[in-house]
């Protein structure tokens, strides 16, 4: 160091302060508070008086919450239960505890529970390749592929060789396409696949499957749709209708803007005419009018109808969710792709879905929850899906006059249900960072 | 589910006329089952337990009957149908009965082709109201605020009801019964209005049952009753005559607990013998075996333990006979002679 400046500067700090500190007020809690609850008067006010609504409601709903009757065998009961304990009101759990698993399963039989359960599990692994590509194994695709007839069987029960000799069917069909399209064209080869399939549904599994049954009885006990009740029908209804409205939603995405007449006509159609139709119209045709329309005695299982509405009217939706990822991309994309002499499929396999579903995925989402929840509109049309089932519990006198209790508890699992889908959905754009930026 | 409904949708519907014109009876005796539509769940007529077991006064009909024709209480698919859907279920063969309180009305007799085979309980349109308000009959009730149904027909038993007597009434429209109970709780309005069965279930659920009265009025005849389909009069017989059954069982003094021991041997009483296969051959007039009232009265009981079990006064809804007693009990029920 000079000295050149040492009579003209009185003191000269050779070293570095070390850091202080901040002010209390501005650090821990009390700086947190400050800066994010009390950063004005205005504010201050504002959280006074939010704060005072929330003790308020949790003041008035807790105490109701929070009541000693768990054990209680009616309604009647539970008021009892509560006058020992010395509270004039508070909620009536015991209708939760003697019915939560008819909420769960409906009239499913007791001792098959497992069956659901075992089906839902089954699902979340069938999900997972789909869902978290890369902690998953490639080949539990298989597996998801395998699950659909899995998830029939189990839950309907019956002889095995049904679900088998349907799966079957796919294998006839995939093996004469392979062959065929050595002979001719993909185009008819695919059609060659299709009819083989059909005959083998329609013409040997019929013939082959009593005897089956017969030679080798392996099945379990058989389950009527009427027995399926509660979330798991919701569930059922829901995963069927999501798990097919995509495929469905996408092929009438691209067909409304395809360049041939027919083909546009056809989905634009389809979609406006569902679209403009609320779906209870579509419940009423299932359950009253096809069964003026379908012969008496005809046995077209009404889990099936409902599906098949929920499904299309889902699909009609989602085909316009994804038309608008579609929009999105820009016409470089398309053109990059024609330029690299890509056909038709291929770019849309390579090129545009990957990144039109990407831009799509909350809308799709929001689209995939809104179909789980209208699965209660089923109630309408007498199947006891949760709140049919509220109705019916209401309806046992010793339960008749409970209703937030069941209305807590349905909403809580639809909560679960649906606030799981929607952070999934955050998880995914996050990781596919579908934000451009 | 499945390939049977590919089949059912594609091959059978070219054949569809010739199967409903087929015999209900032996259709059910093939199936196995009865397959009865019921309520998705009034209190006391309808409503499954916790292990999905279906109890009422509505469903003991169904039972009854599937009693009759397979000894068994237990062959019955009970197969929910709401007010919307009730009339088509029936209509298009998906259920054999409908037990579900439905008012036997001119045009659901014969515009909806439909045959109502009894009364099984006579019910009647009237009012609710807090103890608090101090009225003693509905014609004291002017200017009073009512809860009241949308788009049933006891909308218009109340207008009717108004206008009669010259009084004037506000209707607070609510859609359904849990929303009244609710609402007439939260004191939205001064009365409720519904079946007097309905208000007595209601009433059964509230804190203090003993702050509300029922007033005396009943301003609508709503004849419940048991209905099948028009074109098969053998299958209405079967229901229509195990319904009476049930009701001539009461005026006898048959019960479940005597019925075994009442149908060992042909007793005094030539009427029971016959009731009861003793004596006669009725079970076969109807194809039935000759055991079929004896089945069913010892699967149910007769009428009066049937209403004691479910709706009656020691139940929760806690209903009287009134109309509902036997005629010699100055109530309507009076079963045609078996002979």
């Amino acid at each position: 160091m000079s000295d050149t400046h040492a009579e003209t500067v009185a003191f000269v700090r050779e070293t570095m302060l070390p850091q202080k500190a901040p002010p209390a007020s501005t650090v821990g809690p009390l700086g947190w508070a400050k800066a994010n609850l009390f950063s004005s008067y205005v504010n201050g006010a504002l959280t006074i008086l939010s704060a005072a609504f929330i003790v308020f409601v949790l003041y008035e709903i807790l105490p109701w919450l929070i009541s000693p009757t768990w054990e209680g065998t009616s309604l009647t009961n539970c008021r009892e239960l509560l006058a020992a304990a010395g509270d004039d009101r508070g909620a009536c759990w015991g209708v939760i505890r003697e019915r939560w698993q008819q909420l769960m399963f409906g009239f499913y039989p007791r001792t098959e529970y497992w069956r659901p359960v075992l089906t839902f599990i089954f699902l979340l692994v069938a999900i997972a390749p789909i869902l978290f590509a890369q902690f998953v194994p490639a080949k539990v695709a298989y597996f998801s592929a395998l699950f659909p007839f899995i998830a029939v069987w189990l839950l309907w029960g019956g002889t095995i060789w049904g679900p088998v000799l349907a799966l079957l069917g796919f294998v006839v069909g995939f093996v004469v396409f392979r062959y065929a399209s050595r002979a001719i064209a993909p185009a008819l080869a695919l059609a060659a696949g299709v009819v083989a399939a059909i005959i083998w549904w329609s013409v040997i599994t019929p013939f082959v499957e009593p005897d089956l049954s017969r030679i080798l009885p392996i099945g379990i006990r058989s389950v009527q749709s009427r027995e399926f009740g509660g979330f798991m029908l919701s569930i059922t209804i829901g995963v069927t209708a999501i798990m097919c409205s995509l495929p469905i939603g996408i092929l009438l995405a691209l067909g409304r803007q395809s360049d041939l007449p027919l083909v546009k006509s056809i989905c634009v159609g389809f979609i406006e005419f569902i679209r403009g139709v609320p779906l209870i119209t579509l419940l009423f045709v299932a359950s009253v009018l096809l069964n003026i329309f379908l012969p008496p005695g005809t046995n077209f299982d009404i889990i099936l109808r409902v599906m098949i509405m929920v499904t299309l009217f889902a699909a009609a939706y989602m085909a316009e969710v994804i038309r608008g990822g579609l929009a999105a991309l820009p016409k470089g994309q398309y053109e990059g792709a024609d330029s690299l002499g890509l056909d038709y499929w291929q770019a849309q396999r390579l090129i545009i879905m990957p990144q039109a579903l990407k831009i799509s995925i909350p809308g799709i989402v929001s689209t995939f929850i809104g179909v789980f929840k209208d699965t209660t509109l089923v109630s309408i049309i007498s199947m006891f899906d949760p709140i049919g089932l509220s109705n019916a519990i209401r309806a046992d006198t010793a339960w008749n006059g409970v209703y937030w209790e069941l209305f807590i508890f349905i909403g809580f699992v639809f909560f679960v249900f649906c606030f799981s889908m929607s952070r999934y959905s955050m998880y995914l754009e996050r990781k596919l960072n579908t934000g451009h930026r | 589910m499945k390939k049977s409904v590919f089949f059912g949708a594609l091959t059978v519907a070219g054949l569809a006329a010739g199967a409903a014109a087929a015999a209900t009876l032996d259709d059910v005796k093939a199936r196995g089952k009865l397959n009865c539509g019921v309520a998705t769940g009034v209190p006391g007529f309808a409503a499954p337990d916790a292990a999905g077991e279906w109890a009422g006064f509505d469903v003991a009909v169904c039972r009854a009957v599937a009693a009759a024709i397979f000894n068994d209480p237990k062959a019955v698919e009970f197969i929910p149908t709401t007010g919307k859907t009730r009339f088509t279920a029936l209509a298009s063969g998906e259920i054999d009965m409908l037990a579900r309180n439905t008012t036997w009305t001119f045009s659901r007799d014969t515009d909806l082709k439909f045959d109502f085979v009894g009364v099984n309980y006579y019910d009647g349109q009237g009012f609710i109201v807090p103890k608090a308000l101090g009225v003693s009959s509905a014609k004291e009730l002017d200017g009073a605020t009512v809860c009241i149904q949308t788009g049933t027909t006891t909308e218009l038993n109340l207008a009717d009801f108004f206008r009669i007597n010259n009084i004037s009434y506000e209707p607070v429209p609510i859609e359904t019964n849990a929303e009244a109970q609710q609402q007439y709780l939260a004191g939205a309005c001064d009365t409720y209005t519904t079946d007097a069965s309905g208000l007595a279930a209601t009433r059964s659920t509230f804190e203090a049952p003993g702050d509300h009265v029922i007033l005396p009025e009943i301003i609508s005849k709503e004849p419940l009753g048991p209905l099948v389909r028009h074109g098969d009069s053998e299958w209405g017989d079967i229901v229509r005559w195990t319904f009476n059954a049930l009701v001539a069982a009461e005026e006898y003094g048959v019960t479940s607990a005597n019925v075994a021991e009442m149908s060992s041997a042909p007793g005094d009483n030539p009427e029971v013998n016959r009731l009861l296969g003793t004596e006669g051959d009725l079970g076969a007039m109807i194809g039935l075996d000759a055991a079929w009232a004896k089945n069913a009265i010892a699967a149910v009981g007769n009428y009066g333990e049937i209403f004691e079990a479910t709706i009656g006064e020691s139940t929760p809804i806690g209903l009287a006979r009134g109309l509902n007693a036997q005629y010699t009990n100055g109530g309507l029920l009076y079963a045609p002679p078996f002979r």
